[in-house]
């Protein structure tokens, strides 16, 4: 791949995505991109130069540039926290309305989404209602989601043997995930950097290992928008590298840093509804006064 | 503390391939080459904190010697994990029943032994603090 090449890939790619591919990642591109180049018998050049005008092909190379490497239950601790801490605390806020709310953004392959569902499954009361919704850039993923369908080296990374038998069915030689959990997770596509619009509240939103793939400037908008979608006395989880440390002040005041066990959480710290309100530049409330 | 496992398959390609993902866990291994082999090296001792057993193996299989370490109370803090081409839902359920902890179908990939070590509570390598 020439240098040229990868140059116009990386921005095309921030532009449609905002994620950022730094020179050094030309493997990367290729290893993902090769297939879908070979497929229509060209070199890597002259298809990277084809999806300035082939919206379809853009469509699958921006799918195919998706970074999806996941396990279940991945890192083991977040959803050790997820039952103990969270999933309590939240029983007891929503006692009314006894209905649970998850979003997994940037779900990729939906391993987050399911390894959530499981636990929903096991530890939600009788007469409770849980809803996950699963987003993520790439619509190839979410189809994966909808479809419920990993394979046999997929279903070894982090599935403990007992759920694996409780909530797949063999499909062929793939595992498929059984209705009642596929009926827990609601799917959309979403680009991070987009405005989230009729998102509503979640009480716990996984975004993790995301943010690392996104320049300072949309990790730090996403974070300013992610606080008017968790509920006020809701959770944001993000990965173990990343937090809301160094993130420009007005980011950083939005969120409060709650360990749990071996997990920082992030929680709001006004309530979601004094945020969201649009103030317009000619209010009377004077600046500074 | 270290960590003491013994690999049961009659594979000697699939035995160092496991062993090389243990002894880079820190684990110290040894191994056997069928089920009456790796009994015969419990009873004479130490008793190993971990098996990874095959299923089908010559002299005696990998489900049998499950059900001959969970008859013995002298061996009930064994852990068991199966690593088997056997692949039938029913053959989880089966061996989950007669006692093994988890279960590995190959292929796999070394990350996935690895967590599920984790699971196991075996390891914390690859969880971040």
């Amino acid at each position: 791949m020439s240098p040229h090449g990868f140059q116009s890939l990386a921005a095309l790619v921030r532009r449609e995505t905002a994620m950022v591919y730094e020179p050094g990642k030309e493997y990367l591109v290729e290893a993902r991109l090769l297939p879908l180049a070979t497929a229509l018998g060209v070199d890597i050049d002259t298809y990277i130069s084809r999806l300035g005008t082939d919206p379809t092909e853009r469509r699958k190379a921006l799918d195919a540039l998706t970074i999806n490497e996941t396990s279940w239950f991945r890192d083991h601790s977040p959803y050790q926290a997820f039952t103990e801490e969270m999933l309590p605390a939240v029983l007891a806020a929503r006692a009314d309305r006894r209905r649970i709310s998850i979003w997994s953004a940037a779900c990729s392959s939906g391993q987050e989404a399911y390894s959530i569902a499981m636990l929903l499954d096991q530890h939600l009361p009788a007469g409770w209602t849980a809803e996950i919704l699963a987003t993520d850039v790439s619509t190839a993923m979410l189809t994966r989601v909808q479809n419920g369908r990993y394979s046999q080296v997929e279903m070894n990374r982090g599935m403990p043997a007992t759920s694996l038998v409780k909530y797949f069915t063999r499909a062929g030689t793939d595992w498929e995930v059984v209705p009642r959990l596929r009926q827990m997770v609601r799917t959309r596509h979403l680009n991070l950097a987009d405005p989230y619009l009729g998102l509503g509240t979640f009480d716990v939103v996984l975004l993790r290992n995301v943010l690392i793939y996104f320049d300072d400037v949309t990790k730090a908008d996403i974070l300013r928008r992610m606080s008017g979608h968790v509920a006020a006395d809701g959770y944001l989880l993000l990965g173990a590298s990343e937090t809301t440390l160094g993130m420009p002040s007005d980011v950083a005041s939005l969120w409060r840093r709650e360990q749990l066990g071996r997990v920082q959480a992030h929680r709001p710290v006004l309530a979601a509804p004094q945020r969201s309100t649009y103030v317009p530049p000619s209010s009377t409330t004077a600046i500074g006064a | 503390m270290t960590v003491r496992a013994m690999i049961i398959d009659d594979s000697r390609a699939m035995r160092s391939i496991l062993r090389r993902i243990l002894t880079g866990l820190e684990f110290e291994t040894s191994e056997a080459g069928h089920g009456q082999e790796a009994l015969d090296q419990l009873t004479a001792g130490p008793v190993p904190d971990l098996c990874l057993v095959d299923w089908n193996m010559p002299v005696m299989d990998g489900y049998t010697f499950i059900t001959q370490v969970r008859a013995n109370p002298a061996w009930r803090n064994v852990t068991l994990m199966m690593v088997t081409t056997e692949s039938e839902q029913s053959q989880i359920v089966r061996a989950l029943a007669a006692g093994a902890h988890e279960y590995v179908i190959k292929p796999f990939t070394p990350d996935a032994i690895v967590e599920k070590l984790e699971i196991l509570g075996l390891t914390s390598k690859g969880i971040p603090a």
